[in-house]
């Protein structure tokens, strides 16, 4: 079932010219133009078009450039503004994190606050008072709930108007770009509520610029480029189009600067005379969905070969658990490059990351890669517990932008005598001492 | 702006109306934090709603019995209790609709960013002015007792009717002119003249008796002008209430204005979030 139904969705935003400035509604009774000048000169098209769907319970995260609509969809899913065509449909109580503490009155307590912020939030008075002692825990403000809002830190001032926004329970959660306030800590303990929120099966809708975020918490993404969806499905590839489709963009745009001879740049009219150069051309970058499902990358650099080698020092698809496993990738360099890293994820059965790592991350400095290589990931001991994994590589940029990425396109299974839960088994054993007497291990 | 089926509309109207009554424990909260807000920081702090309206009155006693003694008809004496009856409710009027025409604009923020009926900040507005004007008239009882002015007791009744028409006519026109405000900013300054044009339009400082003829059928086309004289009526001059017919009137035009203001409010919803 969906919990969010996107339709088409249009969104005109009115812009007024110059003459609207002056427009005073003595002036606009005057000359009778009070209808006229409630009309808009021109519109601004926020959205042209936007249709998606977010399952019941799935976390959805939307990436963008800034004034690509992201905020606008938001707004329109909550309610806060009306699409100017298309339908948009939400299933059960939604709660937004758009601006924390909206509305909180300076003057007053924290606790009355609370209370009349949870109200606006569509809380009546009891179940405020229920939650009351868990949004003051969550905030860690017990001292200080007495106290005027003004007195509150910028922190703390956050807290409470997240824990209040959170303590509404709704089945639908939409956050805004949040989380980039507030400390380390704060930030945990959110990204801790909002997997709560999925454990308990209720919707979470992410706008963010925390590209991290969305790989590692979404299970979908999707990504609005000048209002429209310009790609949706798996959070890892919608990113790295993303990412390739924003360094692509810098690229041209240094292009651009390097080409303009400084001598114009004093001259105010050839200043942004030719903006469109600037722009990415959006037909570009449709050859990244292309390419074959699980596989895409501007192949400077190419995986051409992966095979899994276990202990016996054969090529396998089937390992025991415990057994060292290496991965080795041939890679073709098209052209000479320097900036660049391997890495390798691996995937159980239900898409969890079980680990993932790349050269960068260990702190290797990239050379130089031209023509043929091979890469080896040795792993002496694989201690994953039974069941079917599937494995990423990838080689990229160091800023993310991948050559070749190859999404879960390896499978292979592991085998173990035992039938343990989980996904990792760390090296162990057993010890009893005292009273404690079992046999067999 | 596009004008939809007219009876869909009007159904729409309703809803939200129904939907405002479920946010009146949002509404009396805020009604509380504006008065409790108001006053923070003062150290007379919530006395300071008794003390405005009897320093008023004090100063009103020593100009129309000292400095200008004489000046109005002997049977209105004293004059500074009579013209209070009339100020009293008129502060309430006029400091609502100023307030008013600015509160969604200050609010903005919360407009843009939190999902409620903004019909909310306006009304609260009038309402805390609603209490006010409550607080205000314990000090014109101690004054009416003290200069022992003969209230007929059953009067008194009408009060509550003439402070609902009063509550009505005032909540139209702050939804009106709030969000006309959001597109017209100059509501504001406009609504500051208009509203001392309307004072003295209004037979608060002077009785409606000694108006001319001519000016009097002008005064009588002012709805708050049968308002004020069904408070004097009430609280001043002895006599039965014979203000009724009028008084009915007024609260039909004020039932009117209410739904104008309520449909204007309602026909620009979408807007304010966007022009805030």
């Amino acid at each position: 079932m969906n919990a969010i139904e996107v339709r088409d969705v249009h969104k005109r935003y009115r812009r007024y010219g110059r003459r609207r400035q002056f427009a005073t509604l003595k002036s606009a009774l005057l000359s009778g133009s009070v209808l006229r000048d409630l009309r808009p000169d021109a519109v601004f098209e926020a959205l042209k078009g936007v249709s998606f769907d977010v399952r019941s319970g799935k976390t959805l995260g939307i990436v963008g450039r800034n004034g690509s609509g992201k905020s606008t969809m938001l707004k329109l899913i909550a309610g806060i503004g009306k699409p100017t065509s298309g339908t948009v449909r939400v299933d059960g109580r939604v709660s937004a994190l758009i601006e924390l503490g909206a509305g909180f009155h300076p003057e007053i307590s924290g606790r009355e606050n609370v209370y009349i912020n949870g109200m606006m939030l569509g809380l009546s008075r009891r179940e405020i008072a229920r939650r009351f002692d868990d949004i003051v825990r969550f905030a860690e403000l017990d001292e200080f709930i007495e106290a005027p809002v003004k007195t509150y830190s910028s922190g703390m001032y956050m807290r409470l108007g997240f824990a209040v926004a959170i303590n509404v329970d709704p089945d639908v959660l939409l956050v805004d770009e949040v989380l980039a306030v507030g400390d380390e800590a704060f930030t945990h303990k959110c990204l801790d509520k909002f997997a709560d929120f999925r454990r308990r099966g209720r919707t979470v809708l992410l706008v963010t610029h925390s590209l991290d975020l969305v790989t590692r918490f979404c299970d979908e993404a999707l990504w609005l480029d000048g209002g429209t969806v310009k790609a949706q499905g798996d959070p890892r590839r919608v990113v790295d189009a993303y990412l390739t489709n924003v360094a692509a963009a810098e690229n041209r745009q240094l292009a651009a600067d390097d080409a303009s001879p400084k001598s114009q740049i004093p001259n105010p009219k050839s200043q942004g005379t030719d903006p469109g150069s600037r722009i990415p051309d959006p037909g570009e970058d449709l050859d990244m969905f292309k390419v074959s499902e699980g596989r895409w990358g501007s192949r400077e650099v190419e995986i051409t070969a992966v095979e899994l080698v276990g202990a016996s020092g054969d090529s396998s698809h089937m390992f025991q658990s415990g057994e060292g496993v290496e991965i080795r990738l041939r890679v073709r360099a098209n052209q000479p490059v320097s900036d660049f890293a391997f890495g390798v994820g691996i995937f159980n059965a239900e898409g969890v990351c079980c680990y993932g790592t790349n050269t960068l991350i260990e702190g290797a400095t990239a050379g130089e890669l031209s023509g043929d290589g091979e890469v080896r990931f040795v792993i002496d001991k694989l201690d994953l517990v039974e069941g079917t994994y599937k494995l990423d590589v990838a080689v990229h940029r160091q800023n993310g932008v991948p050559y070749d990425y190859h999404r879960l396109l390896y499978t292979f299974r592991m085998k173990s005598a035992l039938k343990e839960a989980g996904i990792f088994r760390p090296p162990h054993r057993w010890s009893f001492s005292g009273g404690v007497r079992i046999t067999g291990l | 702006m596009g004008l939809g089926p007219p009876r869909l509309h009007w159904r729409q109207l309703l809803a939200n109306l129904k939907q405002l009554f479920r946010y009146r424990a949002l509404i009396s909260s805020l009604v509380a934090r504006e008065l409790k807000a108001r006053y923070r920081g003062s150290v007379l702090g919530f006395f300071w709603s008794f003390i405005n309206p009897l320093l008023l009155l004090v100063i009103y006693t020593v100009v129309f019995t000292v400095v200008l003694p004489g000046v109005h008809p002997p049977e209105l004496e004293p004059y500074a209790v009579f013209m209070f009856c009339g100020i009293l409710p008129w502060t309430w009027f006029s400091s609502s609709l100023l307030e008013s025409s600015n509160v969604l604009v200050a609010g903005g923020n919360l407009i843009k960013k939190v999902l409620f009926p903004a019909e909310v900040l306006p009304i609260v507005t009038v309402l805390a002015g609603l209490v006010h004007f409550c607080l205000g008239l314990p000090i014109l009882a101690a004054f009416l007792i003290y200069y022992r002015v003969p209230v007929t007791p059953t009067d008194l009744l009408w009060l509550p009717l003439i402070v609902a028409i009063q509550l009505v006519l005032t909540v139209g026109l702050a939804l009106l002119l709030s969000a006309l405000t959001v597109h017209f900013r100059d509501v504001r300054d406009l609504l500051a003249n208009l509203l001392t044009l309307w004072f003295f339009a209004t037979p608060i400082i002077y009785p409606i008796t000694q108006a001319p003829e001519r000016v009097r059928r002008l005064l009588n086309l002012n709805p708050f002008t049968h308002l004020v004289i069904a408070y004097q009526e009430v609280l001043f001059k002895s006599g039965p209430f014979m203000q009724g017919n009028r008084l009915l009137a007024v609260g039909a035009a004020s039932l009117v204005v209410f739904v104008f203001g309520y449909f204007v409010f309602d026909r620009l919803r979408d807007t304010l979030a966007e022009e805030v």
